[in-house]
């Protein structure tokens, strides 16, 4: 493969599009699925192959807006439908080159508008199982760049430039982490792409694997070689069966166009990727955890130092980052580092994937700038509190993170600003709450499941949990004292600074962060054994008192 | 040229030390006859990190370092005993005395308990915690030892020498959280499984959930001391 050849592949999968009129892209991905959006995509084709238009229908990957599946974009007329079924085929067909569906429209275009795709840029927009879209799109120059025009070093001060940092939750210095990889050693080295999503009501990683999995093969390969990497693994939950398809069928798609494997680009440079499943624990997104399953151990985290950066999988210094960093790679080479520095704000830079969940009426997935605020990204984009309820708090960081009450809504999004909030970026997980929901009880509900996903290796972790779990169920049940209450926020500091991992590390925050900002609400189940929002079984023992609400 | 022998001075509870640079700050306290307290350490085994008593404070840094797996380094300064880190030690007694049945005076190693003699080192006098009361089994299907898992704290020194000494691997752990259970082969009976009866993970076992069926009343002292000889004579030292 040389540049040449990467032009005329990119040339002739525009042509073969351009040929049509139209372009229908289905989504299908895992949300819109789950709305038979395969059966709309059947339709559609009879449908248009009896129009006799000249029309392509194409799967695509996660156009974003969940909540609105089945979901249609046509191109070159960039129209989008929402809520699209079998019968609505014929119509839409029909319609093409005429006036638009206004029945089936989103209306959206606040929800498209306010975001900015850099990872998503091809998601909805070309077959994810098809490498010469990607191709068509950009995809693969980033590598023949890196591999023929540039040493490691240089690659590794790109990254460093573009100030990109780790997008599964830590935030560490990409360019850094690639740099002590690098320095380790001249022997074996590994690369692995941590697509062990878990925490509840995120699914950045998925739909980037679902939508655009070159993107990450291509972020790899480049990884790879300014690390001196020669084999990577890409770490994927089993419970993403489409995302393991999509990638199992694109590094076929990428070894048979010679981007895996030896002598890639032309050049000296060998690399290759397999495919390693979790079995389900959310622990094995922890990177030791990670390497010790993929080395075929029980998923444990062990004590770091020392770093896998010096010895990380089989003893050898190994490069982990996250999905959505790697999507990150290929445009910033591509573009160049001051172009995605100019993004962003002082020490967050480029875009953060969101999923937004819970009473949003957006429900979905979004790419924003850092340094947007939390109330544009809910009210604005996010569409805000359906059903006439009123915002209560948003989740971020899942059960790492914290929740974020009201006055903190003008807190823009970014690494630092999150943590000294009490909360955190985390994955990109970011869960709205409304009156229904009790503060408590939701601390409940992260520490049950921080109790169940740790690994039973470290004493506080193991046994703490289950502890804090125990007394916040008391305190939801309105059986619980002062006393009770201060364990608990003793119980937070031991497991806070006393466990072994992240895991643990983290399981006191959305304890800490609901009792920094809705302590009143821990205060009322136990001194009224009252519930506001009437969701604990406390609710109905005593009644509400009015001095209580207000 | 490099000195065959790389020594690193640093200071643990203000007393100047000397290390090797492969040495934990565990080791080098202990030859200078600092305590510092320990559960799933065990000399002559791998370490873990697991217990988190041995968590110890380093000049500088924020976080806590569990000692048994810090890497000395020139110039460290480490704090082993601080109102904090009591404070800590004797929580993680409590949670691990509230996860599981301890009974001392049932036991068969009253008295020569590790987890009895730590928690009184470390001036533990009562338990704040609600015990968890786990309803759990004994494994007495082999002809000499038994496995009671109520006393066990899951320090894992006898998957460890089980596979690391005997070379059998027969412990292995199950489950996650707070049901992580010690089993024999894919938990079969003790009696049944590849056990090579050779009694190393009863003697180094800190409680009695590991016993000898011989060892009647609450005698029953437990000798763990052969684990590094053993590797200094395989070594050939």
């Amino acid at each position: 493969m040389t540049s040449e050849e990467l032009l005329q592949i990119a040339e002739a999968s525009t042509a073969e599009h351009e040929q049509f009129d139209f372009q229908l892209n289905v989504c299908m991905g895992t949300g819109c699925m789950s709305q038979h959006s395969d059966k709309v995509k059947a339709a559609l084709t009879e449908e248009v192959a009896k129009s006799g238009k000249h029309c392509h229908v194409r799967q695509t990957g996660c156009m974003g807006l969940c909540a609105a599946g089945p979901l249609v974009l046509v191109e070159p007329t960039e129209t989008r439908y929402g809520n699209v079924h079998e019968a609505d085929a014929k119509e839409l067909v029909d319609s093409l080159g005429g006036k638009p569906l206004e029945r089936l429209e989103t209306h959206l275009d606040k929800y498209f508008q306010g975001q900015q795709h850099i990872v998503l840029e091809n998601s909805g927009h070309i077959d994810p199982e098809k490498i010469d879209e990607y191709i068509g799109r950009d995809g693969y120059q980033a590598l023949m760049t890196a591999l023929t025009q540039m040493d490691p070093q240089t690659v590794i001060e790109q990254i460093s430039k573009s100030g990109l940092r780790g997008r599964g939750g830590g935030g560490y210095p990409t360019g850094l982490k690639w740099g002590m990889v690098a320095k380790a050693g001249k022997g074996q080295k590994y690369v692995i792409c941590n697509g062990d999503e878990g925490d509840p009501g995120a699914f950045m990683d998925r739909s980037v694997l679902e939508s655009d999995p070159q993107r990450v093969i291509e972020g790899m390969a480049v990884a790879a070689y300014a690390v001196g990497a020669s084999k990577g693994y890409v770490y994927v939950r089993a419970e993403y069966p489409l995302a393991i398809s999509r990638l199992t069928a694109s590094l076929r798609e990428a070894r048979r166009r010679g981007f895996l494997g030896s002598n890639i680009c032309g050049t000296t440079f060998a690399f290759d990727i397999e495919i390693r499943l979790g079995a389900g624990a959310f622990v094995c997104g922890e990177e030791t955890a990670l390497i010790a399953s993929i080395e075929g151990l029980r998923g444990q985290p062990r004590p770091r130092p020392p770093y896998p950066a010096v010895s990380g999988l089989w003893g050898c210094p190994t490069l982990i980052n996250n999905v959505e960093t790697f999507a990150n790679i290929a445009p910033i080479l591509r573009n160049g580092p001051q172009w995605y520095s100019s993004i962003g704000t002082e020490r967050s830079k480029g875009t953060k994937v969101f999923a937004l969940t819970g009473k949003i009426a957006n429900t979905g997935l979004v790419e924003i700038p850092m340094g947007m605020t939390l109330r544009e990204i809910i009210f604005e984009i996010g569409g805000g509190i359906p059903n006439g309820h009123t915002f209560k708090a948003v989740q971020t960081g899942g059960p790492s993170g914290g929740c974020l009450p009201e006055e903190h809504l003008d807190l823009s999004v970014s690494y630092d600003a999150l943590i000294s909030a009490g909360s955190m970026m985390g994955s990109g997980g970011m869960i709205v709450m409304d009156d229904t929901s009790c503060m408590v009880n939701v601390a409940r509900f992260f520490m049950e499941f921080c109790m169940t996903e740790s690994c039973g290796k470290c004493v506080p972790c193991r046994a703490g949990t289950a502890q804090m779990f125990d007394l916040l169920t008391k305190i939801c049940d309105g059986e619980a004292t002062h006393a009770d209450l201060d364990l608990l926020i003793d119980l937070c500091d031991v497991v806070k600074n006393t466990s072994l991992c992240g895991l643990g590390m983290t399981a006191p925050n959305p304890v800490l962060s609901t009792l920094r900002y809705f302590k009143h609400e821990y205060l009322e189940h136990i001194d009224n054994k009252y519930c506001r929002a009437g969701v604990c079984a406390c609710a109905g023992k005593a009644p509400a008192k009015e001095e209580v609400t207000a | 040229m490099s000195p065959a022998v790389d020594v690193k001075t640093l200071v643990i509870d203000g007393i100047d030390v000397s290390a090797r640079a492969d040495q934990t700050v565990l080791e080098v306290a202990r030859e200078n006859n600092i305590f510092i307290p320990t559960l799933c350490h065990l000399d002559g085994l791998s370490d873990v990190g697991a217990c988190r008593l041995c968590l110890v404070e380093v000049k500088n840094s924020p976080k806590l370092f569990p000692a048994c797996v810090l890497k000395v380094e020139e110039g460290m300064e480490v704090t082993t005993k601080s109102d904090r880190l009591l404070h800590y030690r004797q929580t993680i007694l409590e949670l691990l005395f509230a996860e599981r049945n301890h009974v001392c005076s049932v036991c068969v190693t009253n008295n020569h308990c590790e987890l009895q003699a730590t928690a009184q080192s470390q001036g533990l006098t009562h338990v704040r915690l609600p015990y968890r009361s786990p309803r759990l089994g004994v494994d007495a299907s082999n002809e000499r030892f038994v496995a009671d898992q109520n006393r066990c704290i899951l320090c894992t020194r006898c998957v460890r020498v089980c596979d690391e000494i005997e070379g059998a691997h027969v412990w292995d752990v199950m489950g996650r959280g707070i049901d992580s259970m010690v089993i024999t082969d894919l938990m079969q009976p003790w009696g049944e499984s590849s056990c090579t009866r050779c009694g190393k993970c009863v003697n180094v076992c800190p409680t009695g959930a590991l016993f000898d069926k011989t060892k009647v009343g609450s005698d029953h002292p437990k000798y763990p001391d052969f684990v590094p000889y053993l590797n200094m004579m395989r070594e050939g030292r």
